[in-house]
């Protein structure tokens, strides 16, 4: 009996005084923690995939607390994001339109070939930085899937040959833009449906040589748009998505048809 | 006397294929097609238009800036176009089109003998410039930048490179059996810009007939020495060859001439004895065609610009029954694959190998995770760590991989490669590590000069 009171209190001594110094420490090392970033932090997709210009989704909520960062600049999170985000800092979250990446390439294996049958590292940027090519084309797509593997949604997929992206599941952070060695990857904001399918900045004829689906810089698309939206450089059709009405005329008349038309009018 | 490296591997060299083939001659009669760019720098200029007539050693790209190479047409005709064609690396590449009219006209004066006694010093470095001779060893780096190093007097030896350790490739082996005389004088004409220097020639042991003609016609001339070498892959490796004969070991990331060393290939020799002494610029230089799947393998000098496809038919075509697997520009070791044989010879193809089987599809089915074992350790010539390189590689830990493990220093020799019972593309993952540390380092310097 003596030894459990005895046991007991010591026990109790012990507690009370680590009470007493974590109480001590507590008060003595005290941070100030703005509770606004915590929230904001759960609020946060929490991707950690560097989209914003943070070096994470946590760096992102200190930002946004500190009025670095706007609080709609999350481009993955999307309005739902930005408004809860907003409610915790007591403004109005604008949330920018998510991006999508969209892949400048529609060289299919239908419609190109690649030169022999690579094997070797299944990496795109093994092949174009050592100033190699698989491709007849040398601007299209490679299909080796560096975009694939960078992707943290798996939003990418190689399909006959030619990376494709899944907009449902893309976030537009971007990851892919960086890694395709040919830079056919572009980020165009979701709304926009009318793209250019095509890289190759090769005059018409040596396009067609190596892809019956190439934009062969005709200007056809740029006399019928009313809009000052699309426009021919360097042999390769370009739309500024801001212009851009989605009237969907140039698709129209392409005759390579390598404008992808609005969802409106019936697909090619 | 060091007779080898550390490291290095002993591939089976195939060479009895084409050993025997005596140095043919080959006049194409397609059209030619010659790549701006053929050189290490920055590409020449054409200095011909559509429908201007050219004749056989005629300047048709001019270079551009010192780190760069005049292109000579091989063949007389009509120019069809200044255009985009595919180049051997299967990429498209703005080139010189010649509608060859088959009769090798040459300009006045081509072959014509010099005498070479009464020449300067920078006359011999004028007349490699303007021949536009580049190292014919693979690498493509023009020579007359080579052979003007900061102190001409701190170099202490030439070394002209005859390992051809290269498996399949004998065309070498064949010109230094021909044309000794000729490269040795060669040797003599580039030892006379170097006050201090000694030649060597250095030879894989494998080539027995090479080395007896070389020592005979080296005999007489005190400053040149024939070295056999041990026949090991990558003998012919500028590293390795520096290694063997003088000694020194050195960090890959130090050029030759910091050691006191110049390395020339015997062909890039042999060309520089013909533009100096016989006023005959860089147009022909010898090749291989060989493989298992080619009829009659054998040695030709082959003018640039030839098309693949003629050189094939030339050996007899494909072999009887032999299926066409793989198409090397090079050697198996170092060559690079080619998607189509409408490609056509630059100065720097040494060899067509042309396999019925492909042993990169076989080591692609049948590879497996690093077993680190450490065999590709053993086998670096460099002396670097592929296995750790590799990992370092794959998880993009570029600042790893240069900083830590030297990476950098890789030569792309293949050996790992050869060796990695894991059949692992590790050659391949090291090119790319270096392209892409390079680009990092490219944009970062681009960036602060902005």
């Amino acid at each position: 009996m003596e030894i459990i009171l005895i046991t007991t209190a010591v026990i109790t001594a012990i507690g009370i005084l680590v009470a007493a110094g974590l109480v001590f420490t507590g008060k003595k090392f005290h941070v100030d923690v703005d509770e606004r970033e915590v929230a904001v932090r759960e609020a946060l997709p929490g991707n950690n995939c560097g989209a914003c210009g943070y070096a994470g989704c946590d760096a992102m909520a200190a930002a946004i607390v500190k009025g670095d960062a706007p609080v709609g600049g999350c481009p993955v999170g999307g309005a739902a994001c930005a408004e809860a985000i907003g409610k915790i800092m007591g403004t109005s979250g604008e949330a920018p339109e998510r991006n999508i990446a969209f892949i400048k390439c529609k060289g299919t294996c239908d419609v190109t070939k690649n030169q022999g049958n690579y094997v070797g590292v299944m990496d795109c940027r093994s092949v174009v930085l050592n100033g190699l090519s698989i491709t007849d084309c040398s601007f299209g797509c490679l299909g080796l899937g560096s975009c694939v593997t960078v992707c943290p949604n798996d939003a990418i997929t190689i399909t006959n040959g030619v990376a494709l992206v899944n907009r449902k599941k893309c976030v537009g952070c971007g990851l892919c833009v960086k890694a395709c060695p040919r830079g056919l990857i572009e980020l165009v904001p979701e709304h926009n449906r009318v793209m250019v399918q095509c890289s190759n900045r090769d005059r018409g004829p040596l396009v067609k040589q190596v892809c019956s689906a190439g934009c062969i810089g005709c200007t056809l698309c740029t006399r019928q748009c009313e809009f000052d939206a699309i426009h021919v450089e360097n042999n390769i059709a370009h739309i500024n998505y801001s212009n851009c009405t989605q009237c969907g005329k140039c698709a129209d008349k392409c005759p390579a048809k390598v404008i992808l038309p609005p969802p409106s009018l019936p697909a090619v | 006397m060091r007779k080898s490296f550390r490291g290095g591997v002993h591939p089976n060299d195939q060479k009895l294929l084409s050993k025997h083939a005596k140095l043919r001659r080959f006049d194409p009669k397609g059209e030619m097609v010659f790549p701006l760019a053929q050189h290490i720098g920055k590409p020449a200029k054409a200095v011909v238009k559509k429908n201007d007539s050219v004749l056989v050693g005629q300047v048709i790209g001019e270079a551009d800036g010192f780190v760069s190479a005049n292109i000579i047409s091989s063949c007389s005709g009509k120019v069809k176009a200044v255009e985009k064609r595919r180049i051997i690396s299967g990429a498209m590449a703005e080139c010189i089109v010649i509608e060859n009219d088959g009769l090798f006209t040459t300009i006045e004066n081509l072959g014509e003998s010099t005498d070479t006694d009464s020449l300067s010093n920078d006359d011999i470095l004028l007349k490699i410039q303007k021949a536009g001779i580049v190292g014919l060893g693979g690498a493509g780096f023009p020579t007359h930048v080579k052979l003007k190093p900061k102190d001409p007097a701190a170099i202490k030896y030439i070394l002209a490179n005859g390992a051809e350790c290269e498996p399949y490739l004998t065309c070498n082996d064949q010109l230094m059996q021909t044309e000794a005389p000729a490269i040795i004088a060669g040797l003599e004409l580039v030892l006379r810009l170097f006050p201090n220097a000694k030649g060597v020639v250095g030879i894989e042991d494998n080539k027995p007939e090479a080395i007896a003609a070389m020592k005979a016609a080296a005999t007489g001339h005190d400053k040149i020495e024939i070295r056999a070498l041990r026949t090991k892959y990558p003998q012919g490796g500028e590293h390795n060859l520096i290694q063997t004969v003088t000694g020194i070991d050195y960090p890959v990331a130090k050029l030759p001439a910091d050691v006191g060393c110049v390395v020339d290939n015997v062909g890039t020799i042999f060309a520089i004895e013909r533009a100096v002494a016989h006023n005959e610029p860089l147009f022909t230089h010898v090749l291989t065609v060989s493989g298992d799947a080619v009829k009659e393998p054998g040695n030709f000098i082959v003018r640039d610009g030839t098309c693949f496809e003629e050189l094939i038919e030339a050996c007899g075509g494909l072999k009887e029954g032999a299926v066409l697997k793989k198409v090397l520009s090079g050697g198996p070791m170092m060559g690079f694959a080619v998607g189509t044989l409408g490609v056509h010879v630059q100065k720097t193809t040494n060899g067509i190998t042309m396999l019925a089987e492909d042993p990169a599809e076989d080591a692609a089915r049948r590879m497996t995770a690093c077993l680190h074992c450490g065999r590709c350790t053993t086998v670096c010539p460099a002396g670097l760590l592929p296995q750790l390189m590799a990992e370092a590689a794959e998880e993009k830990n570029w600042e790893r991989y240069e900083k830590k493990l030297y990476g950098l220093e890789c030569v792309a020799c293949g050996s790992c490669t050869y060796i990695c019972p894991a059949k692992r593309p590790l050659t391949q993952t090291f090119k790319q590590a270096k392209a892409e540390i390079q680009a990092i380092k490219r944009t970062a310097a681009s960036g602060g000069a902005k």
